[in-house]
């Protein structure tokens, strides 16, 4: 499948949801309404990112929610509080992020179960550090996040920022080339002289810088912070990728793409209770529209197909 | 392909189903020398009780991981939650319904079974969000049927699943039946061959006539349906059926699974690391609670000693 027929799909399903809150809801066809719509789609845009660094070099993060939960208490607390000891705790679990990068190249370890493994730790330093809900969020992020630019809101000139820059940093720049190289050919990559466990490194910790902006984006939004805030971003921030069309393996992955999907996601969670449906289904309807964006892409690849052979 | 890389790689799994049980005994005497011996056997039976909830959905999720790369059931705990609440629902204390309630819990477990599988097959949806998707749609379904409700089990189900016969909790009876079963057939059937060639190398199994498909089917299926079996047991066993009584066995099953040493490419697995790997998960978790110490700090020291058994696990392999 080419490049550009990709990103297709996923902005399809993004304008046909939005489509279809619209005609439900024509007054959500405002500066207000397209606020409220996409409240939260920033911290969940980044976590998405983060999640898709990893998957770039073919591994998984199952500790994307607990991390960005760990970091949105280090925000509401120590950022707040010390901002010097806040900022380098933040520093600190991005380094950690490189070194588990490094750790399980070097040890060809399973991702899926290391990652496990670190959400029980960021979890638990979580607890630790905020016991009980509370915190508060730094001033300067409440301001940057909830500034009111003209015409459109901050959502979503914030989400367009986040995937130029993350496309020109993966798809344009020769590091990220050479990132998704690892994804795609590992061997090709370390026989023309890279080192791949300073690359895999790297692709860990661009996803843990990118989940600590999640966490103090979604601080500066929720005002304060728990334990378990942002639990559900592991699962949200996988389905993000694949919706943007990403795969699995091959380093094959958009970040325009996945932004979409990270907006496609928060888009139907706030769809769903914008609709005033039963509390009981929203889960239930949200993994519904899950399956039938999906179930649409199986038609696009299948015509593709036909096109391309 | 990497994939081969590691699973040649991790060839040589009988060693951390090994290691798996050396960390249980150790974790067990760490916390007898605590109490100073005192409640050994009140500890033992309390880990083989937890120990077979977390082994026989551990054993479902063995046999799709065993499928191979990028195939992980993530819908088991809502199909837990489903088919401990609906089947508590039907039941309503009867003791009368005992087996058919047994009955609308396996129902249960095949229908999401079969559904994930659909999901996977017709829309060509990756495993992992087939099963998340999907486990959405179970979850709604059981928060629409509980209502917030907790129906009691049957009394003599209650007996039953807190129970002990000859000493040995008759839960964990249960669940190394099953571990048995499970090895016969993965061992001494063609389903086990064919599984592990699907797991190695897919293309490979299906030239040589392994029917693929169907085995994703049966694998699928059966996994759901051993989750819907846990959650039966333990909604009898805890009193009721809750709303987030499957959380904590997303993680557990996969990783139960990782530290029984089967590998997490698919292809090899091993049914003894499943129990060594369910007992020492709930052993750390006690040892980490009778030395007093908070749920943070409990809970980085799980975290830190599964990496710390993957890294040595995977060490041994990589000198092998």
């Amino acid at each position: 499948m080419n490049g550009n027929y990709r990103i297709l799909l996923p902005v399809l399903s993004l304008a046909v949801l939005m489509a279809a809150v619209f005609y439900l809801q024509p007054r959500a066809m405002s500066y207000f309404g397209l606020n409220l719509l996409f409240n939260l789609a920033v911290p969940i845009a980044l976590a998405t990112i983060a999640q898709m660094m990893i998957i770039m070099v073919n591994d998984i993060d199952l500790s994307v929610g607990t991390f960005v939960s760990f970091v949105a208490c280090v925000t509401a607390t120590f950022l707040n509080d010390a901002p010097l000891i806040g900022a380098a705790i933040l520093a600190a679990s991005i380094l950690a992020y490189a070194g588990l990068g490094a750790l399980i190249h070097m040890r060809q370890l399973p991702a899926i179960v290391v990652t496990l493994g670190m959400s029980f730790v960021w979890a638990g330093l979580a607890v630790l550090i905020l016991p009980s809900p509370g915190g508060a969020a730094p001033a300067w992020i409440r301001t940057l996040m909830t500034v009111k630019p003209p015409l459109v809101p901050m959502a979503i000139v914030a989400s367009v920022g986040i995937a130029a820059l993350t496309h020109l940093l993966i798809m344009r720049s020769s590091t990220g080339t050479l990132l998704r190289g690892v994804g795609g050919n590992t061997r090709a990559v370390l026989r023309a002289g890279w080192s791949v466990t300073r690359l895999k490194a790297g692709a860990y910790a661009l996803a843990g810088f990118f989940g600590v902006l999640s966490g103090m984006s979604l601080v500066g939004l929720t005002t304060s912070a728990d334990a378990n805030i942002a639990l559900r971003y592991t699962l949200l921030s996988i389905a993000g990728v694949i919706l943007g069309g990403g795969e699995f393996t091959g380093g094959r992955i958009s970040p325009v793409g996945a932004v979409i999907g990270a907006l496609t996601l928060a888009l139907a969670g706030s769809f769903l209770s914008f609709m005033r449906l039963s509390p009981d289904w929203q889960i239930g309807a949200q993994g519904a529209i899950l399956i039938l964006v999906l179930a649409v892409r199986l038609v696009f690849s299948r015509r593709s197909a036909r096109v391309e052979g | 392909m990497t994939d081969t890389v590691i699973s040649t790689l991790s060839q040589t799994h009988r060693r951390p189903w090994f290691w798996a049980f050396v960390a249980s005994t150790a974790a067990f005497g760490a916390t007898l020398l605590l109490t100073e011996g005192r409640g050994g056997g009140e500890l033992l039976s309390a880990a083989l009780t937890f120990a077979a909830f977390s082994a026989i959905v551990g054993i479902g999720q063995m046999f799709v991981i065993t499928l191979g790369p990028g195939n992980v059931d993530l819908s088991i705990p809502a199909t837990m939650t489903l088919a401990g609440t609906l089947s508590l629902k039907f039941m309503g204390g009867d003791a009368a319904l005992i087996l058919p309630g047994l009955g609308v819990a396996l129902a249960v477990g095949l229908g999401a079974g079969t559904a994930n599988y659909l999901l996977i097959r017709f829309l060509r949806i990756p495993p992992i969000i087939a099963t998340l998707s999907a486990s959405f749609l179970y979850q709604s379904l059981a928060i629409w049927s509980n209502r917030g409700l907790r129906i009691k089990p049957p009394s003599i189900l209650a007996d039953f699943t807190t129970g002990a016969t000859l000493g040995v909790p008759n839960v964990a009876i249960v669940g190394l039946l099953i571990a048995v079963i499970a090895w016969i057939i993965l061992e001494r059937s063609i389903y086990g061959r064919w599984l592990s060639a699907v797991g190695q190398n897919a293309r490979a199994a299906r030239l040589s006539g392994v029917p693929v498909q169907l085995m994703f089917a049966a694998t699928f299926i059966g996994s759901a349906v051993l989750a819907s079996l846990t959650g039966y047991l333990l909604a009898s066993f805890s009193g009721g059926a809750a709303l987030n009584m499957g959380t904590e066995y997303l993680l557990i099953s996969i990783a139960v699974v990782v530290i029984g040493g089967c590998s997490i490419a698919g292809g090899y697995s091993n049914v003894p690391g499943i129990w060594g790997g369910a007992l020492l998960m709930f052993l750390i978790v006690s040892m980490l609670n009778s030395y007093g110490l908070g749920a943070g700090v409990r809970l980085i020291m799980t975290g830190t000693i599964i990496i710390a058994i993957v890294a040595a696990a995977a060490g041994k392999e990589s000198s092998a």
